[in-house]
């Protein structure tokens, strides 16, 4: 287990990279607890996969270090990180059972039989694959393989990280409640740090103690699940984060007022509007916090549509020609096609070029 | 067009693929297809499309028999989960190729790709090829060439399942309305049963290539008509306890005893399955008459508006949603809130016999 | 509707049934026809019964010619398969070097038969040929029209450098369509380079290896071309393996009855051969097989 540092890390894809825009992954510092659940999540292309190749050593980076425990790993090959990996798909040696699947790393380092033996049944208990050791592995189930390729990695005692790259693509649903619920057990149990690659906001959220957002190359905020969602540093995650996402509206700020064309809403003392405006000034409410009321009692709207998704309802709107979602509970009364908004003013957000305006700022 | 299966079933070698299945398709409907991987969504789509023929029974469209004629004499398109484009072609060219097939005159073709590529806002790629767009683009395109062919029936397999989580959100809203003016029969498959909610239409529940239920996509979540109904259309997972009822006493697992109350009453003394949605279940009590049990927390999944509290209740692995961020370790014994007014209940032949807002037959 | 059930359909497989016929089945049956029949020419025909098999299987130059023919497609096939795979495994797999293997690769394949035997058959003279020339000069006796020994290297040794190229671009393909993940993790699980080809290449490219071996195994259990024109089957009857032979007994003996039985051993043997190769190679491993620890 080990505490990774990233140091002035940047990566292109390029031999001579020229500007900002040829670098998949900018410039950045982190610093991710010995021990910690990590999620790197965005859309494709954002650079996640990138950062992941340079954690587990199958890329070098074009500038700056990795660092495992303080020891420079930024050159070192993946073998000799003790880094595991779990891919997209399944992989597994088709060739082998179970068993000697479990068994490849240790017998790879030259441990003795009798400790290969102990562990594997250790991990294989630990899985649920006990009954299955003798079999083929070629022929299982998509999430018995993925079980397979995640033991191969806890099967090592020294592991420094275990890394995931979007792990649950192949899984039914179902499937994926119970192996996201025995990742983050083992992640309990064991303390392995866990970096856990994804698209999927909801998989993000529930395996990791902190998300990594990445957009466009860059990370735009490292945050608990709940900040992602409370405070989120910037629109993309505020989009990115939610289902669905936040409801950003484009504003105009008069002192501590703001104006979604000719309506006025109030601002808090606790909102920061820093002396310089933005260029783009924008509210940012998520539909969690969004009340559909009388058109007399909030923000005269219109109600375009109600989605019914079963265990709640989501009330699209039209505000000043400003699309807006809310989000009612099961069961809720709704007025007609004319209705108003009410904003929960302690969820609203101020937000400057996209940048959420914090105090200080 | 309409689209109707008789008893249609599939067996291939050894293994039976489709089951005795039977439904009807409206013209213009959205018809979604939902279950795990191998119950027999995919199968089920090649014998509405021709592309294989049932072993027994028979395929109507319009009234008119059409078990045996081929799918290229059908009006028939299909988009894939892999994005399946000519690679070589322009986005232009791929979107009018089956105009160029039917020998369309240019300007019809002119007019109909630019209005397709409008609706799946690809306008500005048109230009380019395939492999230059990104993996919801390339989706686009094969939607957008499955549109201009003006098919009456549209077969879309788990078409979104290799995007992103956010693209999918979009197009997702926008498909059903894309294809809603055409009176095209849409048809869509997924194992998700959010996906399923979200589109709308009619759901089909698939289990092992039979269809356990078709109807409203709402009445089919609101009142699956079995157990297996009910699990397929769950996520995350329906909670499950079994409950015997005997002279007006019902007892649960774990030997405790529960009050006949709301649901539960005027159902005859036997053993039942009681099926709790997560987030009909509470870690507070949300009324006077919701039955308290106690449960061990396996694991709490934090979504940052919500938790996904797993907890173990004598045996059965339960998954309780509860609003707000909870700090649960596992091993915690906590407090878990049945609401009798909130139950699926189904009898031993697994058949629902009350469900929210549906009461026993006395 | 009820589906008509008719015969319609068999006129459409008439044409195909036709071009077998007139190009596989009645040659084979005149063969077949000559097999059990003697002839002195005049197309007199005489039933000779079983008498040309019996003659065949108990003559010791069948035996020899068998033998031999044997140990040449063994000997091409221990060599060309490990070499044609060990030059898959070392060629690139990405960049400019692709192309230009892929066509090194595929000029000895698109050299017709006869001239590679010519070819050979000059390379080799001791006299003007670079090999023999060089290898005489290191002191080492080389002659293939004089030298069972040499006449054999020579023939092994075109084949090989004829027919590896196969091998190797079957070989190519099937390690080409593995996925890079399956590379990752074995590096990730320490995974040596013996243990990744063991583990993953091998598995990977077991069906691309069958059709090669069964490939190579029955084109050079057919070889006539390249022998014929290089040593003409000799030094005495060192290089007659059963093709070239069987034409010496056809053609240059006009023994037609005893070629014709032999044709018909010969392609039991081949296709028998074929068959135990097929199943044994591509025997389907079961789910609930249990494997050795």
């Amino acid at each position: 287990m080990a505490r990774i540092e990233l140091k002035n890390l940047a990566h292109s894809y390029l031999d001579r990279p020229r500007d900002e825009a040829d670098y998949a992954l900018k410039e950045m510092t982190h610093v991710w607890e010995d021990g910690g659940a990590y999620a790197l999540l965005g859309p494709s292309g954002c650079g996640k996969t990138t950062l992941l190749n340079i954690i587990s050593g199958l890329l070098v980076p074009t500038q700056g270090q990795v660092l495992f425990d303080g020891r420079d790993m930024t050159r070192e090959p993946p073998e000799a990180r003790n880094i595991a990996q779990v891919f997209q798909f399944p992989v597994i040696y088709d060739s082998m059972s179970v068993y000697d699947n479990l068994a490849f790393p240790l017998r790879n380092r030259k441990f003795q039989a009798t400790e290969v033996d102990r562990r594997v049944r250790e991990v294989a208990e630990m899985l649920d694959l006990t009954d299955r050791l003798k079999r083929r592995a070629e022929n299982l189930t998509a999430d018995m393989k993925q079980k397979i390729s995640l033991g191969r990695g806890l099967v090592r005692p020294d592991v420094n990280a275990i890394l995931f790259d979007e792990p649950l693509t192949v899984i039914d649903p179902h499937m994926k409640w119970l192996l996201r619920g025995q990742l983050k057990q083992l992640h309990k149990d064991f303390n392995h740090t866990m970096v856990y690659v994804t698209h999927d906001q909801t998989e993000a959220l529930t395996f990791a103690d902190k998300v990594v957002v990445m957009y466009e190359g860059e990370v735009v905020q490292i945050g608990t699940p709940e900040e992602l969602f409370e405070k989120p540093a910037h629109t993309f995650v505020g989009y990115f984060i939610g289902s669905p996402g936040m409801n950003v509206l484009d504003c105009r700020l008069e002192g501590r007022q703001a104006w979604l064309g000719e309506h006025k809403l109030d601002l808090l003392a606790g909102h920061h509007v820093p002396a310089a405006l933005g260029d783009k000034v924008q509210l940012g409410i998520r539909p969690e916090f969004v009340t559909v009321t009388r058109p007399e009692e909030g923000l005269p709207a219109r109600l375009e549509r109600v989605d019914d998704v079963g265990r709640y309802r989501i009330a699209r709107l039209t505000l000043n020609d400003q699309a807006v979602a809310a989000i009612l509970p099961e069961g809720s009364e709704l007025p007609s096609d004319t209705a108003g908004v009410r904003f929960e003013p302690s969820h609203l957000h101020v937000y400057m070029d996209g940048h959420l305006s914090e105090g200080g700022a | 067009m309409s689209v109707e299966l008789v008893e249609v079933s599939k067996v291939v070698g050894s293994e039976t693929h489709i089951r005795s299945v039977s439904m009807k398709l409206e013209p213009g409907s959205l018809n979604i297809l939902l279950g795990p991987t191998l119950s027999g969504k995919t199968s089920l789509m090649r014998l509405m499309a021709g592309l294989d023929e049932p072993t027994s029974g028979r395929v109507l469209a319009n009234g008119q028999d059409v078990t045996a004629v081929p799918v290229r004499k059908r009006n028939v398109a299909m988009v894939y989960q892999q994005f399946i484009n000519y690679p070589t072609l322009s986005v232009f060219e791929n979107i009018a190729s089956p105009l160029r097939v039917a020998g369309r005159p240019k300007a019809e073709i002119e007019s109909k790709v630019k209005q397709a590529a409008e609706l799946l806002k690809i306008t500005a790629m048109l230009d380019r090829t395939p492999l230059e767009l990104s993996g919801g683009q390339q989706q686009r395109t094969a939607l957008a060439r499955a549109l201009v062919k003006g098919a009456e029936l549209v077969l879309l397999d788990e078409p979104l399942a290799n995007l992103d989580y956010k693209l999918r959100e979009e197009l997702r809203e926008e498909l059903p309305r894309v294809f809603s003016e055409s009176g095209t029969v849409l048809v869509y498959a997924t194992t998700e049963p959010t996906e399923a909610l979200l589109l709308g239409g009619n759901t089909a529940t698939l289990h092992e290539g039979t269809v356990t239920q078709f109807g409203p996509t709402l009445d089919v979540y609101r009142r699956p008509h079995d157990l297996l109904t009910a699990q397929v259309f769950s996520d995350p997972p329906m909670n499950l306890m079994q409950v015997r009822l005997e002279g007006g006493r019902l007892q649960l697992t774990d030997g405790q005893e529960m009050p006949v109350a709301g649901l539960l009453q005027g159902l005859p003394d036997g053993r039942y399955t009681l099926g709790m949605r997560p987030n009909h279940l509470a870690l507070e009590r949300p009324t006077e008459s919701a039955v308290e049990v106690t449960a061990e927390v396996t694991v709490t999944e934090i979504t940052g508006s919500e938790s996904f509290v797993h907890v173990d209740f004598a045996g059965e692995r339960w998954v309780v949603l509860a609003h707000g961020v909870r700090d649960l370790s596992a091993g915690d014994r906590v407090p878990v809130y049945i609401d009798p007014e909130r139950l699926f209940i189904f009898d031993a032949e697994q058949r629902l016999k009350a469900a929210p807002g549906l009461q026993a037959a006395a | 509707m009820e589906r008509k059930v008719n015969q319609k359909a068999w006129f459409l497989v008439l044409p195909v049934v036709l071009i077998v016929c007139f190009s596989a089945l009645i040659p084979l049956m005149t063969v077949v026809n000559y097999a059990f029949q003697d002839t002195f020419g005049g197309n007199e025909f005489f039933w000779a019964g079983l008498v040309w098999f019996e003659d065949i299987l108990n003559s010791s130059r069948f035996h020899d010619a068998l033998w031999r023919q044997f140990l040449f497609s063994g000997l091409i096939l221990l060599i060309e398969i490990p070499l044609g795979v060990v030059v898959a495994l070392s060629m690139p797999r990405r960049g400019l070097g692709v192309p230009i293997c892929l066509v090194l690769m595929a000029l000895p394949l698109l050299i017709p038969w006869n001239v590679v035997g010519t070819i050979w058959q000059i390379f080799g003279r001791v006299d003007i040929g670079l090999l023999g020339w060089a290898v005489n000069s290191l002191g080492i006796s080389y002659n293939y029209t004089t030298d069972p020994l040499s006449a054999w290297v020579t023939v092994v040794l075109m084949d090989v450098w004829h027919w590896t190229s196969l091998v190797v671009l079957l070989a190519y393909a099937g390690l080409r369509s593995i996925p890079e993940a399956y590379y990752q993790a074995a590096r990730i699980d320490g995974a040596s380079r013996w243990a990744v080809f063991r583990h993953i290449q091998l598995p990977k490219i077991r069906r691309v290896l069958v059709i090669a071996i069964l490939l190579r195994f029955m084109d050079s259990f057919m070889i006539y071309t390249e022998p014929f024109v290089v040593t003409g089957g000799g030094p005495g009857s060192a290089t007659s393996f059963l093709s070239v032979d069987l034409v010496k007994i056809a053609i240059g003996q006009f023994d037609l009855g005893r070629a014709a039985a032999m044709s018909i051993i010969y392609f039991l043997i081949i296709l028998a051969l074929s068959w135990v190769f097929y199943t044994v190679m591509t025997a389907k491993r079961r789910d609930d097989m249990e494997v050795g620890q």
